[in-house]
């Protein structure tokens, strides 16, 4: 009774802060210094259209190496959390076949599923979307399948070399950027292109068609660990 | 608009709150993480908003030259593309140390971990 008391009155404070926030808040009419300086700078100075992909990419590429690091270190985290203990491959229980139309739907979807986030990668400097949303679509292909077939494994090796070779170039055409641009991920080592094309802002589209890779690769291998612990 | 999205998110916040300090069962904890989450997400989103804008997209409606007066901020959208991706890998952690707790203790509630309390 005290406890719930206490979470009220905790929850009331908190609300009333909200409340005092939202009523103070006036929205901006015009854009403030950062964000005027990366609409207009962003068409000349990295080509992409996307000016949220440019931002993620190129301006605050190191932040986005770091997340994708965090991202890496967490599926690393889960793989070891759940592989700790217990034997990989043993028998688990026999389930009851899925039904005739989630098998049917799942080869039918799937690789529509991973076309469609390999375009919302591959246009990520154009259109909304880019590497991360694109991943987390692949990966969503590979829970398809997981909700087809509970059983199936993914092949770990696999998923382990795309992470890899992904993490790998995008460091690499960072790299790059130091000696052919101005800075570690410039993202002019390759030649801007005309504004609106697929062949267009530089490094942009191939550092996050292989963002999207690691992020799917990521994705993926958290849910094979999470579907491959047993029933308890 | 950006008001409406600003108090739907706000609201989100408290009731994830509420929801993972008076729940027992740590999934359902993990649930209002989540929720709560979101609507931090989600007030981020909106501050960025500004009536009469578009997305921060240039094509031939909004033109290079006039992106400044037509966009609406790109920071804050960036800013919350990457809290949803650590978002997701937060909420996996979670899961996967719940799986481990469960395993130990053959249970979900709170109050029978008691290894850190004083």
């Amino acid at each position: 009774m005290v406890k719930s008391f206490s979470v009220l009155v905790l929850l009331l404070g908190i609300g009333a802060m909200f409340a005092a926030l939202l009523l103070g808040y006036v929205p901006d009419s015009e854009l403030n210094q950062t964000a005027r300086y990366y609409a207009d700078k962003t068409a000349s100075e990295t080509g992409a259209a996307n000016i949220v992909a440019a931002i993620v990419v190129t301006y605050r590429g190191l932040d986005t190496l770091g997340e994708v690091t965090v991202l890496f270190l967490s599926a690393a985290i889960v793989g070891l959390v759940l592989a700790s203990g217990h034997q990989q491959g043993k028998m688990r229980h026999a389930q009851p076949p899925s039904g005739e139309l989630l098998v049917i739907g799942v080869r039918l979807l799937v690789p529509l599923i991973l076309l469609l986030g390999v375009y919302v990668f591959i246009n990520g400097h154009l259109t909304p979307g880019g590497g991360f949303q694109g991943g987390a679509i692949l990966a969503s292909a590979m829970l398809l399948l997981l909700l087809g077939d509970p059983l199936r494994t993914f092949s770990h090796k696999l998923i382990a070399i795309v992470e890899s070779i992904s993490g790998l170039v995008f460091v690499g055409m960072g790299i790059l950027g130091i000696f052919y641009a101005g800075g570690f991920l410039d993202n002019r080592v390759l030649p801007l292109g005309t504004l609106g094309e697929v062949f267009s802002a530089g490094a942009i589209p191939i550092i996050y068609s292989f963002v999207g890779l690691k992020v799917g690769a990521e994705f993926s291998s958290m849910l094979a660990n999470l579907s491959g612990t047993e029933e308890l | 608009m950006a008001y409406i999205a600003m108090a739907t998110g706000f609201i989100l916040i408290l009731i994830g709150l509420f929801g993972a300090l008076t729940n027992r069962n740590i999934l359902r904890m993990i649930v209002a993480f989540t929720v709560a989450d979101t609507g931090v997400n989600m007030v981020i989103v909106a501050i960025g908003y500004m009536h009469g804008r578009t997305a921060p997209i240039l094509d031939v409606a909004v033109s290079a030259a006039e992106a400044a007066a037509r966009i609406i901020d790109p920071v804050p959208q960036a800013l919350v593309l990457t809290a949803i991706v650590i978002g997701v890998g937060v909420t996996a952690l979670m899961l996967a140390y719940t799986y481990k707790l469960y395993e130990k203790k053959r249970t979900l509630d709170i109050a029978q971990f008691t290894e850190l309390k004083w």
